[in-house]
């Protein structure tokens, strides 16, 4: 044993000795854990929020009776049906805006709710009994998660909140006469929960009650899950490309230092330690550095994801009303999986390495460069596996269905293109040395290409992270620019409201219809349907020439809006149509209404499918549809006025907004949304950064030997220094350059595949070669950077070092 | 018996249904409604706000029909009804319906779901070797449960109990579960009983009491339905209807409660309320078959157990021998079913009897706070 502690003290010696190593190695599998494991905490943090959003009433496993459209009704209907032996509980659902935030209101009857229902802790027993006093009587009580309580503890209005971690976020839940008061909604429900367990009634549904109430079994939450997958593929996808960054460095570091020390290991062989125990004491080594490196990683992981959580949490939010907390919570297990991540990794970055320390015959000659002497054949084998992986990628985005399938394209282009980076760099540098005639030129591109190999990997962590920068930029700025037109488009009216009771909403039309500032008044309604079981959204809109004049269509067929008009025809929003593959012409059937699209718009944002059809078809189609918003159309100049007054008539608050304030909240929504992969972006942009300055700072010590007859000859060390930058400076600009075409096969596999698969919208494909030259810059500054140290050092180099590697017994 | 002890205890209830109570703090709450004689004081926040309640007092007059509705003053309330039936076939089985009331806080004013009047139903079916019951939670203010004085009507959900006109009696009463369900036509001339003095019926020797009346005197005709099957039945009915505020002394842990249909017409109600320091309260009533009732003094009452089964867990005494001295009263009673067993959210045994001895009979026997075996 004691055996095997002196030789790992040996071993462990080189890292005093080279502690730029030490650092490379433990801060590439710092940022790589960092990365990942920050990407799985904001992951698992939404998860698990959906989860609790979808476990919100059981789910799917308690059935429901509620009005077509979803409509509320009276709870004289809850005791009709369980005075006719229904095993029925009330529900009363409902929003309310607090502040600038929605917040979900669910109202509860705990003595009929069913077990599957139940949404606190009290089946594990762990809820005191004493906590919950109140809970069915004034001033009532609400459970809400910590979050929602701590954002809403002041809010007046509300029953005392009680913070209880088995609610989701966002949601207040409270007794139903609590929620018949905090939603305005005396004696009202919109849902009866049917006990799965219960015996089934004798009496049928229609002599129980005279409301036509329908069965259901879905909840629109616990489609959030598949709804955002895409999303969080997303993110997945960044991060597994971090860490395979992350890793290179890792390679990189562990080659280098396995190759510094073959003359140690050699010696300890010759010193009588086994092969086996010379592996096993590698492979201790090797543990304990990736356990630190782990343990560090996870904490950056977490500090990563605490930073991201509140624009991840908005993001969601805003794309698909998911309702995530804004701070952390983690499991021990994400601390776990983190560190047992990077010691994984640190495993396959070393392998190759460990195998070869194994075999290695004791006596072996010391041959420094002996991993480099196949470099060619290396180059071509890599350059053939290149082309295969690219080959693979085109099948996958031109051929296979699915958001995973176009993420696996993204994956084998990203690494095809990484591979083939070392074979085209050699191909230029070998043009560059063909056509260089000076032989310091000459030696120039020779050397670039001897050095090649030592770079290779930093030089493709740069590739992978230009290339994604760009894919996603152009992806995200295309959308921006969509986006903000379709805006600009859609929303025609000049002021939205939405009337808080009937009795509001009558009122407010009886008023609008005195004055004569306002143009036209275009009501919305909504409701829900299934279309070949895929629910979706049915909304009813006011035929207007504002309408007519800017609805942005992808396709519409002639007298589309006249059709919709008379009843007989409906739109369809893109993400139905790519989903159900409707084309204008066809017809849908909707709940046995058989209806023509004759126009399919863009419907950014809505991850639900959408038809919209004029209004009084719709009341007439769908008797239950609720009230949606109400937009007014208004004379010039007068829409602040308007808006002052309905004001000073009614209590409108935060239900009354104009078009300005509307669109800016959209576009605030859509910030958030790409904000996350904004801040990956550049994480992964340091990342590579870190490589290349790492892979430099090393190579910088071991071109001693190729500088010093220079220098001997008569080239200045600053001329040497000048060479030097020019040389890293060169090849992160061929990296950059062939980044361009790399960036742009992403772009177009995100906005052609990933998005139309994922969301169901296709982007008009933009270019923006300005981001291309800020990138390229980028790139150029990010290896001017890494390269500065090193080259400060030989400039500065006493003379004698350089004289040194003549002298020295190499 | 203390809430803690409750919590405790086992049964064969779902298991989601004591989850829900314990959810809003409703577990001793039910349980006091209960266990009258034993947790009321032992649960804190109830006991703090006693004297706001509607006291009961002796010498109050019981007037009906007023009577026969709630009392949502006092803090409990309950209308009970046993039957002991017989089918074509001869075959003796009993039937249970029970609705309970619990305010949750004094003179509550509450309306719609605001009311702290809370509701429990039990129906139970027992057969020589089936015993089958339900269990139903609501909250007054809405309509789901309740009790009309006139016309009498008494429902929670789809049981009811309810005059068929105007008069209180005919009633129909009637529950139908998954399992079981029964109809039957309850019928009597003879007017209500006052239980102890007056109707004032004391509990313990520390003042505890309520209000207790009852009918003993139905007749039963109607239907059950088992496993399917409908079964025409007749035989004889008992109401008990109690009300009260004041919790019983702390100390009493359970009750046995018989009452019993005497082959001579006679109506014999008795109660033991247990305790864990002092020897048992022993009280009961004596009604001829003209209606005419009389407390019975403890000390003519015997009330001896004389073999025990192992019910749910619990050991029970299902066999017993019951002594009136000066009524020429020695008999022994014995269940029809001794796993009468009804797993609800609080757990008690409840049955028909046979009575042997003196004299022949029926009737039905409540037992209530046995503890788990070790």
């Amino acid at each position: 044993m004691s055996r095997a502690f002196h030789a790992l003290a040996a071993l462990l010696s080189h890292w005093r000795r080279k502690p730029l190593q030490l650092v490379a190695l433990l801060g590439g599998l710092t940022i790589a854990t960092a990365l990942w494991s920050g990407v799985q905490a904001l992951n698992a943090q939404a998860r698990d929020a959906y989860d609790r959003a979808a476990q919100t009433l059981g789910g799917d496993a308690v059935p429901s009776l509620a009005l077509q459209g979803g409509a509320r009704f009276d709870q004289q209907a809850f005791v009709d049906l369980r005075r006719a032996g229904w095993p029925v509980s009330p529900v009363l659902e409902g929003r309310l805006r607090v502040g600038d935030v929605w917040i979900r209101i669910i109202g509860i009857e705990p003595l009929t709710m069913p077990a599957e229902a139940r949404m606190t802790g009290e089946a594990n027993g762990s809820v005191d009994a004493g906590m919950f006093g109140g809970f069915m009587a004034p001033p009532w009580r609400a459970f809400a998660a910590p979050d929602t309580v701590k954002a809403l503890h002041d809010e007046v209005g509300l029953p005392p909140l009680v913070a209880n971690d088995d609610i989701a976020p966002g949601l207040l839940l409270m007794d139903i006469g609590a929620a018949q008061g905090v939603l305005a909604a005396p004696g009202q429900i919109t849902r009866l929960l049917i006990d799965p367990d219960a015996a089934p009634p004798a009496i049928p549904l229609a002599k129980a009650t005279t409301l036509p109430l329908v069965r259901s079994t879905t909840e629109a939450q616990g489609d959030l899950d598949r709804l955002t997958s895409s999303f969080h593929l997303n993110l997945t996808a960044f991060g597994l490309l971090a860490f395979l960054v992350g890793l290179f460095i890792v390679y990189s570091a562990i080659a280098l230092a396995f190759e510094q020390r073959l003359p140690m290991l050699r010696t300890l062989r010759a010193l009588g330690i086994s092969a086996r125990m010379l592996t096993g004491v590698l492979l201790a080594e090797l543990l304990t550095l990736s356990l630190l490196g782990g343990i560090a990683g996870v904490i950056g992981g977490y500090l990563i994801a605490a930073a991201l959580m509140p624009d991840v949490a908005a993001s969601l939010g805003g794309l698909y009303g998911a309702d995530v907390p804004g701070t952390l919570s983690l499991k021990p297990s994400w601390w776990v999986a983190g560190v047992a991540i990077s010691m994984i990794g640190a495993m396959g970055a070393a392998g190759y390495s460990l195998l070869k320390a194994h075999w290695m015959p004791p006596l072996a000659t010391a041959s420094r460069h002996a991993w480099r002497a196949a470099q060619q054949g290396w180059l071509r084998a890599q350059a053939v596996l290149a082309i295969f992986l690219l080959i693979i990628a085109a099948f996958l985005m031109l051929f296979a269905d699915g958001v995973v399938a176009g993420f696996a394209g993204l994956a084998a282009l990203l690494l095809g293109a990484a591979l083939l980076l070392p074979p085209a760099l050699a191909v230029i540098l070998s043009a560059g040395q063909g056509a260089a005639r000076r032989p310091l030129a000459q030696w120039f591109w020779a050397d670039a290409q001897q050095q090649l190999s030592g770079l290779s990997l930093a030089l493709m962590a740069l590739l992978l992270a230009l290339g994604a920068n760009i894919g996603v930029g152009t992806m995200v700025n295309g959308f921006r620019d969509t986006f903000t037109d379709w805006l600009d488009q859609r929303l025609v009216a000049d002021i939205y409201y939405t009337a808080s009771n009937d009795a509001e909403h009558a009122q407010i039309r009886e008023w609008l219809a005195t004055r004569d500032d306002v143009i036209a008044v275009l009501q919305g309604v909504q409701s829900e349907a299934r279309i070949d079981g895929l629910p979706v959204s049915v909304s009813g809109y006011t035929d207007d020439v504002a309408y007519r004049e800017s609805w942005p269509m992808v396709a519409i067929a002639e007298d589309a809006f006249d059709r919709v008009a008379q009843g007989d025809a409906v739109f369809a929003s893109e993400q139905l149509a790519t989903r159900l593959k409707l084309s204008v012409g066809d017809t849908v059937n909707v709940e046995g209404w058989i209806v023509q699209i004759v126009g399919i718009y863009p419907d950014y944002g809505n991850p639900k499918g959408q038809i919209s059809g004029e209004i009084a078809t719709i009341l007439a189609r769908f008797p239950g549809a609720r009230r949606g918003g109400t937009g007014l159309r208004i004379t010039d100049d007068r829409t602040e006025t308007v808006i002052n007054a309905m004001r000073e008539r009614f209590d409108m608050g935060d239900n009354l907004i104009d078009q300005a304030a509307l669109k800016s909240y959209s576009k605030g929504v859509f910030e958030n949304t790409f904000a996350v992969t904004a801040a990956l972006n550049v994480l992964t942009m340091g990342v590579a950064g870190f490589a290349l300055f790492m892979s430099l700072l090393t190579l910088s010590e071991m071109r001693l030997p190729q500088l010093a007859p220079l220098w001997a000859a008569g080239v200045t060390r600053r001329s040497l220094a000048g060479l030097e930058l020019l040389k890293t400076l060169a090849m992160a600009l061929f990296t950059a350059l062939l980044a361009i075409p790399l960036g742009l096969a992403v772009a177009w596999c995100l906005v052609a595949v990933v998005n139309v698969q994922a969301f169901g919208w296709r982007l008009p494909f933009h270019l923006f070669p300005g981001q291309w030259a800020a990138l390229v810059g980028l790139a150029l500054l990010t290896a001017g950077l890494a390269a500065l140290w090193p080259i400060y050092s030989l400039r500065t180099m006493p003379p004698v070092r350089l004289v040194r590697v003549f002298t020295d017994e190499r | 018996m203390s809430v803690e002890k409750c919590h405790c205890r086992k049964s064969s209830n779902p298991f989601w249904l004591r989850r829900i109570l314990g959810f809003v703090g409703m577990t001793g709450f039910l349980l006091c409604l209960f266990t009258l004689p034993a947790t009321a004081q032992g649960f804190a926040g109830l006991g703090a706000s006693d004297d706001t309640y509607a006291p009961v007092r002796p010498g109050t007059d019981i007037t009906f029909p007023k009577d026969h509705g709630a009392h949502p003053g006092h803090r409990i309330e309950w209308w009970y009804v046993t039957a002991n039936l017989i089918d074509s076939d001869g075959a003796p089985l009993g039937v249970q319906w029970t609705l309970f009331r619990q305010a949750a806080a004094p003179q509550d004013t509450g309306e719609g779901w605001a009311s702290q009047q809370y509701w429990m139903g039990h129906s139970a079916l027992t057969t020589a070797d089936t015993h089958h019951h339900a269990e139903r939670l609501a909250r007054g203010g809405i309509g789901q449960a309740g009790v009309t004085a006139t016309p009498f009507a008494a429902w929670i959900d789809n049981t009811s109990f309810s005059s068929m006109e105007t008069d209180f009696s005919p009633l129909r009463l009637s529950s139908s579960d998954g399992d079981f369900a029964y109809d039957l036509t309850l019928a009597t001339d003879a007017p209500m009983v006052l239980q102890g003095e007056g109707g004032y019926s004391r509990k313990s020797d520390r003042g505890q009491a309520s209000y207790y009346v009852s009918q003993p005197f139905f007749t039963v005709t109607g239907t059950i339905t088992l496993s399917g099957k409908d079964r025409a039945v007749t035989g004889r009915a008992w109401m008990d209807r109690e009300w009260s505020s004041q919790p019983l002394a702390p100390d009493q842990n359970g009750w046995d409660w018989f009452s019993l249909h005497l082959e001579s017409g006679a109506k014999l109600m008795l109660f033991r309320l247990r305790s864990d320091t002092r020897s048992p309260y022993l009280a009961g009533n004596w009604i001829t078959p003209d209606g005419t009732s009389e407390a019975l003094a403890p000390d003519a009452i015997t009330m001896e157990p004389l073999a025990t089964a192992k019910v749910a867990g619990r050991t029970l005494p299902i066999k017993w021998r019951l002594a009136v001295t000066g009524r020429d009263l020695d008999v022994t009673v014995e269940a029809l079913n001794r796993n009468s067993w009804n797993g609800t959210s609080f757990p008690y045994w409840e049955g028909p009897i046979t009575v042997t001895g003196s004299e022949g009979g029926t009737g039905y026997l409540e037992m209530t706070g046995y503890p788990l075996n070790e």
